[in-house]
């Protein structure tokens, strides 16, 4: 391991999610076999134009270069303690301790005899040396988890020589000799916070990582409503990424060819060159125009968390949708878009639930308002997205109104945060209002949301 | 193929030193991503926002290293035979006219019709030669004898389909043209890809080149930039340009003045006669800095912070 610093290193990036290829890795070796570790500054430049290929990953490469290399220098030599402590050992009693050691030690055979001397001699980079040797062999750098750090630190310290050593402590002190076994005793303090040091960069470089994107996929797939307050910071960054990956995904404006319909005007210009002889024939295209969106949602109790995600998926995605129309309602229906538009989503929020939220919901008094008022938004190109549980207090659902928006709009998709074998029983109208959905479907988690999200903006390109 | 490219420059001194004669001023990071381009002969991938020097960059290459310098702006449609090559089809339709006669004569001698399409497969390769070849800029770009810097300027622009196409010339240098053969490089181009990011390149794309992501330029880097490039301009007017600029960053901006606006900036100031940034000469130029209506007037509202700022640097 401590053979291989590159290999190494490009573990680490992968794990930050650095993605690295193996023609890339050849292409570090040749790199590195070019200018060589002398000038870390220059090192560090050239194997970031070759290992990390967008502005993101020249973030998280930088991060990794730091700390993987800043373990070569050697950690806080503790040279005075090394200085007072060099004098007594040689005369001690150290040599016959070291003979008598057992051999029944986990990982004795590696450990080398010489792990007292070293510290005396205070021989860091010896010490950082067999540390390194001893960390391959336990394979710390396997470690998953901060849990993991006690155990996996101890057990290096161990294939080191620990146990011998603080039995050579102990028989100095039986000995009497209590200068050396203050001065290995110190020696023995500086070992331990190494290498709880070293663990913990080691953690830093290829666990941490690991454990986020365990504790992100958990995230996606959680129940919207039970999503801790302490989660909800790591939520949001979550829809932020999902919505980044979205748009990049449908940012461009898609044309498709209409096979078998020629463009006459534009293959005769292009052909003129050749005595308009159509050589090259141009096909009619179709621009694909990108959806608007209607987003109607219910920020009653029970649905106000995922109403919260599904309004920050949509402003997060103005850079490909062309129009968002944002409205909230439990008992009236408000137009959110101005509060959303001036306020960064954690404050516009809690305006919104403050506003209409936490009302008993009436979706017969909420279509009403919608259907008078805003009827001028919805087109025949809007796409209209109901987010609620369909639970209407044994109010009138106006099944009427909900069906002239059926009629008007260019498709209409319900997300409903209960299961399907909910709807329908109390107070549920999901059975009358699912026959005017084109889409009707249980939305429980962010995994959920992106989905529905992405089918919608590619429903936008047929 | 290293063994063909021109001899391996030092080191990035000599590269910086280098780009300095021609008025580029390099930032470490692009120096060494130049060294590795040509030593490694890998295609460079340069990204950054619209006017920090990456077409620059490729242009002053050209110019340093006296190469031939072969540009190619991608567009939404481009394809291989604006890329690449494409036959002249109006010379050959007009060479298959006058050379009627001659065929007849050349057939009227046959007997029957196998031995009339014998004879013309002698000739058929005729149409379809390099005599007919037009060449469009990456064919140039490998046929160029001494070698040339080939400028792929806002790849991002181009469908995907074209640059899967590029793969092949990106990696080994070559293209295939069906009716002729494989066509190699005769010394592989030193190639620069730009990109806005206005979409991700494809993963395949990336392999294949170096990345070098150029930012917005520290203070230094800039004023050096600028007294490069600016004819004229004395010291102490760079200093407070460049500390505005760098303040003007710092706000909350549609747009933010990047290298070219501020050289802009700069050479109407000189231009003007100004001796020194004040309000009244910062207000009837903010618009070579800034392009949108919403930020002059945010720039105008924080003017005297600014002002201090470009003051301080004297």
């Amino acid at each position: 391991m401590a053979t291989r610093p590159l290999e190494d290193f490009i573990r680490a990036l992968r794990d930050a999610e650095v993605r690295v290829s193996v023609a890339e890795t050849l292409d570090a070796h040749r790199v590195v076999g070019l200018l060589g570790f002398q000038d870390r500054a220059v090192t560090k430049d050239a194997l970031a134009v070759t290992l990390a290929k967008s502005a993101d990953e020249k973030t998280r490469f930088d991060d990794v270069f730091e700390r993987f290399f800043s373990r070569d220098l050697p950690a806080a030599p503790d040279d005075a303690a090394a200085e007072t402590a060099n004098d007594p050992v040689p005369a001690g009693a150290t040599p016959e301790s070291a003979a008598d050691g057992d051999a029944g030690d986990a990982g004795d055979g590696r450990a080398p005899a010489d792990l007292a001397d070293m510290l005396m001699a205070g021989d860091q980079a010896g010490l950082a040396a067999a540390m390194e040797a001893a960390a391959a062999a336990v394979g710390v750098g396997d470690i998953r988890s901060f849990m993991q750090r006690g155990v996996l630190g101890r057990r290096m310290l161990d294939a080191m020589g620990l146990r011998e050593l603080e039995r050579r402590i102990a028989a100095l002190d039986a000995a009497g000799e209590a200068a050396a076994a203050d001065a290995l005793n110190a020696g023995r303090r500086q070992l331990l916070a190494d290498g709880r040091a070293f663990v913990e960069r080691q953690y830093e470089l290829y666990g941490r990582a690991a454990g986020e994107r365990l504790r992100d996929a958990y995230l996606e797939t959680r129940a919207l409503g039970q999503i801790d307050r302490r989660d909800m910071d790591r939520a949001q960054n979550l829809v932020r990424q999902m919505a980044r990956k979205l748009v990049a995904r449908h940012s461009r404006r898609q044309r498709r060819a209409r096979r078998g319909r020629l463009d006459i005007r534009r293959t005769l210009r292009v052909n003129m060159a050749h005595d308009a002889v159509p050589f090259e024939v141009i096909w009619k295209q179709r621009k694909i125009t990108r959806p608007k969106i209607v987003a109607v949602c219910d920020v009653s109790q029970s649905v106000a968390t995922a109403a919260r995600f599904l309004l920050m998926f949509l402003y997060q995605l103005r850079d490909v949708v062309d129009d968002v129309h944002a409205f909230a309602f439990s008992s009236h229906l408000m137009d959110v878009g101005a509060i959303l538009d001036d306020h960064p989503i954690e404050e516009a929020i809690p305006q919104i639930l403050a506003a209409v939220g936490f009302r008993p919901t009436d979706y017969g008094q909420a279509l009403v308002d919608l259907t008078d008022h805003h009827l001028g938004v919805i087109d025949r190109r809007t796409t209209v997205i109901m987010l609620g549980d369909g639970r209407s207090n044994y109010g009138d659902p106006r099944i009427d109104r909900f069906r002239a928006l059926h009629d008007r709009a260019r498709r209409v998709v319900w997300l409903n945060t209960e299961p399907e074998n909910f709807w329908g029983l109390g107070d549920s109208e999901m059975p009358r209002y699912r026959p005017f959905c084109h889409v009707a479907r249980t939305c429980r988690s962010l995994a959920d949301l992106e989905r529905v999200i992405d089918d919608l903006l590619r429903v936008g390109r047929n | 193929m290293p063994a063909d490219l021109p001899a391996p420059t030092a080191s990035v001194e000599t590269i910086t030193a280098g780009l300095a004669a021609v008025d580029y001023i390099a930032s470490r990071p692009i120096a060494t991503a130049l060294l590795l381009a040509r030593d490694l002969g890998k295609p460079v991938l340069v990204e950054g926002s619209a006017g920090v020097g990456k077409t620059e960059l490729a242009l002053s290459t050209a110019r340093w290293l006296s190469l031939p310098l072969i540009r190619m702006q991608c567009y939404e449609g481009l394809d291989e035979s604006k890329a690449l090559y494409e036959w002249k089809y109006g010379k050959q339709l007009l060479y298959t006219q006058l050379l009627k006669d001659k065929i007849n004569e050349v057939l009227g001698e046959t007997g029957d019709l196998t031995d009339a399409l014998g004879r013309l497969a002698n000739f058929s390769d005729m149409f379809f030669s390099e005599q007919f070849l037009e060449p469009r800029p990456l064919l140039q770009a490998l046929r160029e004898p001494e070698g040339a810097v080939l400028l792929i300027d806002e790849v991002d622009k181009a469908n995907e389909e074209f640059e899967a196409f590029l793969l092949e010339i990106l990696s080994a240098f070559q293209v295939t043209i069906p009716e002729i053969g494989t066509i190699t490089a005769a010394r592989p181009p030193l190639v620069f890809l730009t990109s806005n990011n206005t979409r991700d390149m494809s993963d395949a794309l990336k392999r294949r080149c170096l990345h070098l992501h150029i930012p917005l330029p520290d203070a230094r880097l800039e004023a050096a930039i600028v007294t490069a490039r600016v004819p004229g301009i004395d010291a102490r007017l760079t200093r407070q340009v460049v500390a505005f600029v760098q303040a003007l960053r710092a706000l909350d901006l549609k747009k933010l003045p990047s290298i070219s606006e501020t050289l802009d900036w700069a050479r109407a100031i000189v231009l003007l006669h100004g001796a020194q940034i004040d309000r009244a000469l910062v207000r009837d130029t903010l618009n070579v800095l800034l392009k949108f209506e919403a930020d002059i007037d945010h720039a105008e509202s924080q003017m005297t912070d600014l002002l201090r700022a470009a003051e301080a640097a004297d």
